[in-house]
């Protein structure tokens, strides 16, 4: 279940780059980027990520806005929002618009980890739902 | 006003009070002065001019009856002197005329007689025996010698009794004789006495050198009498109206004298002033009664009245600004509570990377392990206290952003039972492992209210934890209740109470109090209730707490509600 693709967004570089540390240390594939425009770029050029997570509150773009566009994007990708308490409902809003979870900041590292695995779970059997569904297709051509 | 000390707010009603009392007092008394003062002087002034026309025609009147009785005597006699025949007895041709006279007119003509020019009255006709009376003498002579006729002023003369005399002079180429003709006094006088006017209004006439001449026994002062016979004073109609103090009595007394035109008479008529203008002095008292006791009536209510406005003014001042405290106080909860959220937030991010930073020294410290270092015991339990430290930071934060949470406070009929089972069922779960029962007596009559569900959720959520809490050792029963209130009207009340160990009473007064708690450190904030206070009053509605150490605690919660919204159901 290890090697998940991961994207961390969050303006806060110094928590940032230790939980990169730390994921990465857990066998992480981990891809960090300060800004919601960032993140949207980096997904343009990196087509493998797996599971975004989006801090809510962040200058200009903020963590809904840009999962609107993420999700535009690449609607399979699942996203995890990283939230400050004031900030639940934008959170709960999140998951509304297609968000797998949310989580509260400061949070346990595990917690994150399990969750983040679960949401890579979520999205391989999707995709492979969409391969299956692909091959049954093909395979029920008609001659 | 809020700052203002009590003597100076004292001061302040006090000028207040005699403020209002003067604009009362000028915009009473003014108009009311200016009214009666007017009405007063303009209805005096009518009057007068009235009583005086009135008077003055009445006069008027009068003196020309006797002016026309004066005249048409004067023109008998003179008719009379013209049938004079010098070769009839004298004695015979008197005889004749007086008793046409007498015929005609009654007894206007006491008698006749002719007198020669040498003032010998050689015939004579009438009561007294008067012939050959010598009048050579008499000033009535002298004077009828002068003129074609004369009316005498009135005299006693020989008989002893007043009366005045009307001559003809009979001048002729053989006869220098004067007719003589006596008129009755009395038949004279009552012309003049028949007028009167109220009780004190009466005439009398006399001649130019003040001398009566009618019987009435009157006192005249020189000036008056001087004033009223000289022309100059005299106006068209040839009246003149004065007014006269009698020497002796002191009484004022208004007179009218007019000018008869064929005699030098005046005919006066004289009135009581106090009688004269009796009528209107009674409608001046009565007009000073009615602007006394409208002055009295004014006077006070200028004092009543300020009094009680100030009164009200202040007890709604006074009341006002409790309001105002209270609202000073919420205010600067809500600033604090907002301030405490801003640093909550700001705090919230520094502590989430020291956690970061001390699980990564963790995860660090286990690749050094193998090493062996000397104090490798210590740096783990070091980092540990450090996370769970970081923890209860995370923990405190957000409380406080929640207390300063703009929470979801849309407003909905709610009805509170279905609220109550929801946190029931939501907290049964907690309340089961720690050997507690939660009953619930829930009137299915009490109304809708409106009120934000959410926030009512949260206080009874709060409420119940506490009474979990409280019997976490002992187990026990929780009892809510709804019903309409008793005491509140238009209230329904919510009680959630607990057989628990109770509060102290000291803390009891503190309990609603923002960080205030009994819990260990570390494991309340002492805010929930502090919240619960803040959304009841946000609600209008009422919160208190009853206690006794070793029964249980009770916590009541009032919510108004609208009379239509009971209708309604």
């Amino acid at each position: 279940m290890n090697h998940i693709n991961l994207l961390l967004v969050d303006d806060e570089k110094a928590f940032l780059d230790t939980l990169t540390k730390r994921l990465e240390k857990r066998g992480m594939n981990v891809t960090a980027v300060y800004s919601g425009q960032d993140a949207l770029a980096e997904l343009k050029t990196q087509k493998n990520f797996e599971v975004v997570i989006l801090d809510v509150k962040m200058p200009q773009m903020d963590g809904i806005e840009t999962l609107v566009e993420i999700k535009r994007q690449d609607p399979l990708i699942e996203v995890i929002m990283l939230t400050g308490h004031a900030t639940v409902e934008t959170a709960i809003d999140g998951m509304k618009l297609g968000a797998f979870d949310y989580l509260m900041k400061p949070c346990d590292l595990d917690v994150l980890i399990a969750k983040a695995s679960e949401a890579a779970d979520k999205k391989r059997i999707h995709e492979d739902k969409i391969i299956e569904a692909r091959m049954k297709e093909i395979t029920n051509r008609r001659p | 006003m809020m700052t203002t000390s009590p003597t100076e707010r004292e001061i302040f009603y006090q000028a207040l009070t005699i403020r209002i009392r003067i604009l009362i007092m000028i915009v009473s008394f003014f108009p009311m002065l200016l009214t009666t003062g007017i009405l007063f002087y303009k209805f005096n002034q009518l009057y007068t001019e009235k009583m005086q026309t009135h008077t003055l025609e009445l006069v008027q009147k009068h003196s020309l009856e006797i002016d026309t009785f004066l005249v048409e005597k004067l023109g008998n006699i003179r008719y009379v002197a013209r049938q004079f025949d010098n070769n009839q007895p004298p004695s015979a041709f008197l005889k004749y005329h007086l008793e046409n006279l007498r015929n005609e007119y009654g007894d206007v003509f006491t008698d006749l007689g002719l007198v020669n020019q040498n003032g010998i009255q050689f015939a004579y006709e009438g009561p007294f025996k008067l012939e050959n009376a010598d009048y050579s003498l008499a000033h009535w002579f002298i004077n009828a010698t002068q003129r074609p006729y004369y009316i005498s002023d009135v005299f006693t003369g020989l008989r002893g009794y007043p009366h005045f005399i009307i001559s003809i002079r009979i001048a002729s180429a053989d006869v220098n004789y004067i007719l003589r003709a006596t008129v009755n006094f009395g038949a004279f006088n009552s012309l003049v006495e028949n007028i009167h006017i109220g009780k004190t209004g009466i005439a009398f006439i006399i001649n130019t050198k003040g001398q009566l001449q009618t019987k009435k026994e009157i006192s005249l002062n020189r000036a008056f009498v001087s004033f009223i016979t000289d022309p100059r004073n005299y106006d068209d109609n040839e009246t003149v109206f004065t007014r006269q103090q009698d020497d002796i009595t002191g009484k004022k007394y208004l007179c009218v004298a007019s000018m008869l035109k064929h005699i030098n008479w005046l005919m006066v008529f004289r009135q009581d002033i106090n009688d004269a203008f009796s009528e209107l002095w009674k409608t001046q008292i009565l007009t000073l009664i009615c602007f006394i006791a409208g002055c009295i009536a004014i006077l006070s209510v200028a004092f009543i009245l300020p009094k009680s406005i100030v009164r009200r003014l202040s007890a709604a001042d006074e009341k006002n600004e409790a309001m105002n405290q209270q609202v000073v106080e919420s205010g600067r909860l809500a600033t604090i509570g907002e301030l405490a959220a801003g640093i909550a937030h700001e705090i919230n991010n520094p502590v989430a990377i020291m956690i970061e930073e001390a699980g990564w020294m963790e995860d660090l410290l286990e690749e050094e392990e193998s090493e062996g270092t000397k104090n490798m015991d210590e740096f783990k339990r070091s980092l540990k206290q450090i996370n769970t430290q970081g923890k209860r930071c995370k923990e405190i934060t957000h409380k406080l952003l929640s207390f300063a949470r703009k929470n979801d406070s849309t407003t909905n009929d709610v009805q509170i039972n279905d609220t109550i089972m929801e946190i029931v069922s939501l907290t049964a779960q907690m309340a089961k492992y720690n050997n507690v029962l939660i009953k619930t007596i829930l009137n299915k009559n009490i109304p809708y209210i409106r009120i934000s569900p959410s926030e009512m959720q949260q206080v009874i959520l709060n409420l119940i934890n506490n009474a979990i809490d409280a019997m976490e050792k002992t187990g026990g029963t929780i009892t809510i209740e709804t019903k309409i209130s008793q005491i509140e009207a238009n209230h329904l009340v919510i009680t959630i109470e607990d057989d628990g160990p109770g509060i102290p009473k000291n803390n009891l007064d503190r309990i609603f109090d923002p960080f205030f708690t009994t819990k260990p450190v570390g494991k309340g904030t002492g805010l929930g209730l502090s919240i619960c206070y803040g959304i009841i009053q946000k609600m209008g509605g009422k919160i208190d707490v009853n206690s006794q150490v070793g029964v249980g605690t009770r916590f009541r919660i009032w919510i108004p509600f609208q009379e239509e919204t009971k209708k309604s159901i």
